[in-house]
């Protein structure tokens, strides 16, 4: 058995604009996949927009730059995340397509364990 | 061999090492034992003890690899339908094909693990750089360890997705082999005998697919030409000017049975309908005897299941054949923006050859210029210039 993160990106302009029934139904979504996965879902949360982010480097000279920003920039944003055991990469990428979004898609990465 | 290793060590590097290791302890031991009669259950049994040898020792010294080693190293595991060999091999198609790796890679570790070309080889096959494919290689072995790629034939209702992928891979590796894109020789022998090799194995591990016998049938159809496609200088001999004679016509029977079984799939599938156009050509007495009716009918179907620029290339020389040169440009005509055949030396050619049978002489020689212009290939590259000085105004 392993764990994987899977990390839910979406479009924050689409979720913010979605209106309460589209968002209510989201959510609903998101407890029927739990519900249907619950031997294999560990934890997971949405997290607030990327506007209430902040990313703090080394800045290479004993101290830190901290800016008002998520890591990277792209289009979809981190917006929630799963912890999920699986066998193996089926296991998880079969979990992972029934995570629901708006306008984007997860991303699976297996974690890494320490002995 | 590596096949039934991996099944032991779950960790390819190791199972390669540990066939390595056999190999050099043959060297060693027939010599002196004389050469078993078995001699390739001999090797994967020196390599199988070597890899659970180097597994205890790795568990002994509390470096457990628990994501690489199967609980039950002996032979407890029971042999599953298709027998253990053979089922070792399947699944290491489905892990060297796994959707969950780019197709370089794909190409890569089939190469590498299942038709057992060095690195250096599969570098050369795909001109890249040594340093680039061994990357490329380890990248894709990491992240079947790391990420948990599982060893196993999927499951029946994930099959065909995955059946498909695999295909796509041997597909290309035929392709590459059979008209080389660049280098010296037009065929690349090495890579059309592995692409062979594979696409019988799939058939006999698979033998219910209708996309592994398409792909299979279409291989051997198309490489049945192979002795005729070039003439004694090495220089490339057109369909139209084949020796038909020098085709292989056995793997002409054994392909057109195939095609048969796999057309009976509905619908058919991409490979099915290429195999027959390949079919007809085949079945055909001559060049003037092909029926191009049937050849486009076939294109039709392959155009709305497979809408590629390619297809519709091929599709509109066989328009021009089956309706005059005329048509066969206005069928090319369309293609001309298409980004994808921007740089592909074959529109042209086709251009140029139409143009030249309607005895738009200029045209043709500025359309073989082009041709000329955008070809890799040196064997074609001679046959072009070849065309291009026979024209005459």
């Amino acid at each position: 058995m392993a764990q994987y993160l899977v990390l839910i990106y979406d479009d924050e302009d689409t979720l913010a604009a979605a209106d309460p029934q589209a968002s209510d139904e989201l959510l609903a979504e998101h407890r029927r996949f739990a519900s249907a996965n619950g031997t294999s879902v560990r934890g997971g949360n949405a997290l607030q927009p990327t506007a209430a982010a902040t990313s703090i480097r080394p800045d290479g000279a004993g101290g830190f730059s901290v800016t008002d920003a998520p890591f990277a920039e792209t289009k979809e944003a981190l917006v929630g995340y799963y912890l999920v055991d699986a066998d193996d990469l089926d296991e998880a990428v079969a979990i992972a397509e029934q995570v629901p979004t708006l306008a984007g898609g997860v991303e699976v990465r297996p974690v890494l364990t320490f002995d | 061999m590596l096949a039934a290793t991996v099944r032991v060590t779950r960790d390819l590097d190791l199972a390669e090492e540990c066939v390595q290791d056999a190999y050099a302890k043959a060297l060693t031991a027939w010599p002196a034992t004389g050469i078993p009669r078995n001699t390739g259950a001999w090797l994967t049994t020196t390599a199988r003890r070597r890899a659970l040898d180097l597994l205890r020792r790795q568990a002994t010294a509390a470096r457990a690899l628990p994501l690489l080693v199967e609980n039950s190293l002996d032979e407890a595991e029971p042999q599953r339908r298709t027998g253990g060999i053979a089922d070792d091999r399947l699944r290491l198609v489905f892990v060297c094909c796994h959707p969950t790796l780019s197709r370089d890679a794909q190409v890569a570790l089939t190469l590498r693990l299942l038709c057992g070309l060095s690195t250096a080889e599969v570098a050369r096959a795909f001109l890249v750089g040594e340093p680039t494919m061994s990357a490329r290689i380890t990248r894709a072995k990491k992240k079947i360890a790391q990420a948990r790629i599982p060893y196993r034939v999927p499951a029946p209702a994930e099959l065909p997705g995955r059946v498909a992928s695999v295909c796509e891979v041997v597909h290309l590796l035929f392709t590459t082999g059979h008209a080389a894109p660049t280098g010296t020789e037009l065929i690349r022998r090495d890579l059309v005998e592995r692409a062979l090799d594979l696409a019988r194995m799939l058939h006999t591990l698979l033998p219910g697919s209708a996309d592994v016998a398409g792909l299979l049938a279409l291989i051997l159809l198309t490489d049945a030409r192979r002795d005729a496609r070039l003439d004694e200088h090495g220089q490339p001999v057109q369909l139209a000017e084949q020796n038909r004679g020098r085709w292989d016509h056995g793997a002409i029977t054994e392909g057109v049975a195939l095609a048969r079984d796999a057309l009976r799939a509905r619908p058919p599938g991409r490979f099915a309908l290429m195999a027959a156009i390949a079919a007809v050509h085949d079945e055909a007495e001559s060049w003037d005897a092909t029926d191009w009716r049937e050849i486009v009918g076939l294109y039709d179907l392959l155009v709305d299941l497979w809408p590629s620029p390619v297809v519709a290339l091929n599709r509109a020389v066989a328009v021009g054949f089956a309706d005059g040169p005329a048509a066969g440009l206005a069928a090319l005509d369309p293609l001309a923006d298409e980004r994808q055949l921007a740089g592909y030396g074959y529109l042209a050619a086709a251009r140029a050859e139409f143009l030249a049978r309607l005895g738009r002489i200029r045209d043709a020689r500025a359309a073989y210029e082009e041709a000329l212009r955008l070809t890799g290939n040196a064997a074609e590259r001679a046959h072009l210039a070849r065309r291009l000085d026979e024209l005459t105004e």
